[in-house]
């Protein structure tokens, strides 16, 4: 069953004068609890693409169906409601909530989606816990490293269910034990909970630990591979 | 905030500094002589001479006797215009008779003596007048003051009187225009025998002026006499009152809009500080609407607490100035222009400080309405990209 559906989706974008083609027509299938990489050089159009998937943006033309829904015919407040209980984000600079506690910043999505807090507590410290953040909760993200802080991006991302998680360089800002160590959270969580991943990147390593490498150039799908590891 | 905190001092001090000086001019008005409702022969309003005058008060005195409840103080008294001259100067200025116990309770004069002392009830030739009048003159207690004006008889009546006692008013306009003899004194040199010009009306509440002035309009005959309220007396005040109550709307609106300005600004500058969190807030799933919301709550507390701390401020200032006003005494020639004292105390009505708060807490959230809606519609790669 695909979980995430794209037809030739075109996207262009204006730097000053000149105008970037950043997706030139990519058609997609993506099936549920896959473990997808996104890859290709700085500027081919995977970040881009991956905030097409999320609803993040929206494309010039083409079509983008997420777990059923086709996101041209979605409102704004419909596209934050299918992020809220659909999709996770991790993003490349962590992006948490700088004066909330990685306790609260696993909370947060719970507290949009009105979990009790006592249920959204015991869920929050349950999801820290998986991903090694035993006693960190009360840290704020300026006290964690780079590593520790992306785990509780993972686990903000992770803790609703939801059934995509998208992943933009997730490893871009860390070191290659921590980077290691991150993916195979990831990919445990894909195997055991069967959350679909989608990341981008453009690092070797990363590229290895993905079941389909998807290879993106100047906006367009150039190779797209199955592959066990 | 500070422009919140302003904006509410300024709207309920400066108010209730305005309406100190209103009430200031009621109350001079009414306790120069006007009193809240007045009592005359039908036409004497219109033309107030002599001939205008209640020849035979005493059914008129009857009828309030009956009428009027045992708390509310009147007093009768003659008033015609006359010219007052010694052998310096002469001026035009209003001859009033008084009862002087009673006068003492409804008006100004009982207490206003500096020099000398009040009119006695058997004083023949004594009389009271004002400081201004006396300079002017240049006159003092014990020396005559020669009055002349129209008796009954449509002749001239003149009368030396010896000055008793010398008063203070609010406005100096006010000592030059009054001097006082008592009732029989004033009736003997005009001839008036029993006869009064007007009767005074004091009530403990003045809210009750219409109730009291219609209770007297259907008791007396409206063939022989007039009943005219404080507003009908003094036309000058009611209208400035009237033109007040629209003028203190316009300036709150004013300094609303001036207020607004920095709300919206300080509003939008925490907005775009905080773009990048707003993006991101919606990236993880939070409606454009509770955007919305949170800014507008952000707002509402601003409000709330800029409103806590001006309404303090201004009630601050308001305390401070309750004993000793405001002293105009230096601009007191061209204030009195306006009937208007020359110590100004701050009075706050309650439906002003609703009023501001209401204007500034409503109108406070709709100007937000712009910034959160702006914060609303970024679209989360707009806001993530913000550096």
């Amino acid at each position: 069953m695909n979980i995430v559906e794209t037809v030739d989706v075109k996207k262009t974008y204006q730097q000053g004068k000149v105008e970037v083609t950043a997706l030139g027509g990519v058609s997609l299938s993506i099936q549920k609890g896959s473990f997808v990489a996104l890859a290709g050089p700085s500027g081919s159009g995977k970040t881009t693409m991956l905030n097409m998937i999320g609803g993040l943006d929206s494309p010039d033309s083409g079509r983008i169906i997420v777990n059923g829904n086709a996101l041209e015919s979605l409102s704004q407040a419909k596209l934050a409601g299918l992020r809220l209980h659909n999709i996770g984000f991790i993003f490349q600079a962590y992006n948490l909530i700088p004066v909330l506690s990685a306790l609260e910043n696993v909370e947060f999505v719970m507290l949009l989606q009105g979990i009790p807090s006592a249920e959204r507590r015991d869920r929050a410290i349950s999801i820290l816990d998986d991903v090694g953040l035993e006693g960190t909760y009360n840290r704020r993200p300026a006290e964690l490293s780079g590593g520790q802080q992306q785990r509780v991006a993972v686990a903000r991302a992770i803790v609703s269910n939801p059934s995509i998680v998208l992943a933009d360089e997730p490893t871009a800002n860390l070191d290659s034990k921590n980077g290691k160590g991150l993916l195979e959270m990831m990919r445990k969580m894909n195997e055991e909970k069967k959350v679909t991943f989608i990341f981008s990147t453009h690092d070797r390593m990363v590229m290895d630990y993905a079941r389909r490498l998807i290879l993106i150039r100047d906006g367009l799908v150039a190779d797209d591979e199955v592959r066990e590891t | 905030m500070t422009a919140i905190v302003i904006g509410v001092w300024s709207m309920i001090f400066l108010g209730a500094l305005m309406r100190g000086m209103t009430d200031q001019m009621v109350k001079n008005g009414i306790s120069t002589l006007t009193g809240h409702i007045q009592v005359h022969h039908k036409g004497y309003r219109n033309d107030p001479v002599i001939e205008n005058s209640m020849t035979d008060p005493r059914q008129v005195v009857s009828i309030l006797e009956k009428t009027l409840p045992s708390d509310l103080r009147w007093s009768s008294r003659v008033r015609v215009n006359a010219v007052v001259s010694n052998a310096r100067h002469t001026a035009g200025i209003t001859f009033v008779g008084i009862n002087p116990s009673q006068e003492a309770e409804i008006s100004f004069i009982g207490t206003a003596i500096t020099q000398g002392r009040y009119l006695k009830d058997d004083d023949t030739y004594g009389i009271v007048v004002g400081k201004a009048l006396a300079e002017k003159f240049g006159t003092k207690s014990g020396r005559k003051m020669l009055i002349m004006s129209q008796d009954t008889d449509k002749e001239i009546a003149s009368r030396a009187f010896r000055i008793v006692g010398i008063f203070r008013a609010e406005m100096e306009a006010t000592e030059k225009q009054f001097v006082f003899v008592t009732m029989q004194a004033a009736q003997r040199m005009l001839k008036m025998k029993n006869g009064i010009s007007e009767i005074s009306l004091v009530l403990p509440d003045a809210k009750d002026v219409d109730t009291v002035a219609a209770s007297l309009r259907s008791v007396l005959p409206a063939v022989n006499y007039e009943v005219l309220t404080w507003r009908e007396l003094l036309p000058f005040v009611t209208a400035y009152l009237n033109i007040y109550d629209g003028f203190i709307f316009i300036w709150f609106i004013v300094v609303f809009i001036a207020m607004g300005f920095g709300i919206v600004n300080t509003t939008l500058m925490a907005v775009f500080e905080r773009i990048r969190e707003f993006g991101l807030l919606k990236a993880l799933g939070m409606k454009p609407w509770w955007i919305i919301k949170e800014v507008l709550t952000e707002s509402f507390f601003l409000l709330i607490i800029g409103m806590i701390i001006g309404n303090a401020l201004s009630f601050g200032s308001v305390f401070a100035l309750s004993r000793t006003g405001i002293d105009l005494s230096a601009f007191a020639s061209g204030s009195e222009y306006f009937g208007i004292s020359r110590v100004i105390y701050p009075a706050v009505y309650m439906y002003d400080v609703i009023m501001a708060n209401l204007v500034v807490f409503v109108l406070g959230l709709l100007v937000s309405v712009y910034p959160a809606v702006k914060a609303a519609r970024f679209t989360p790669i707009e806001a993530l990209a913000q550096t």
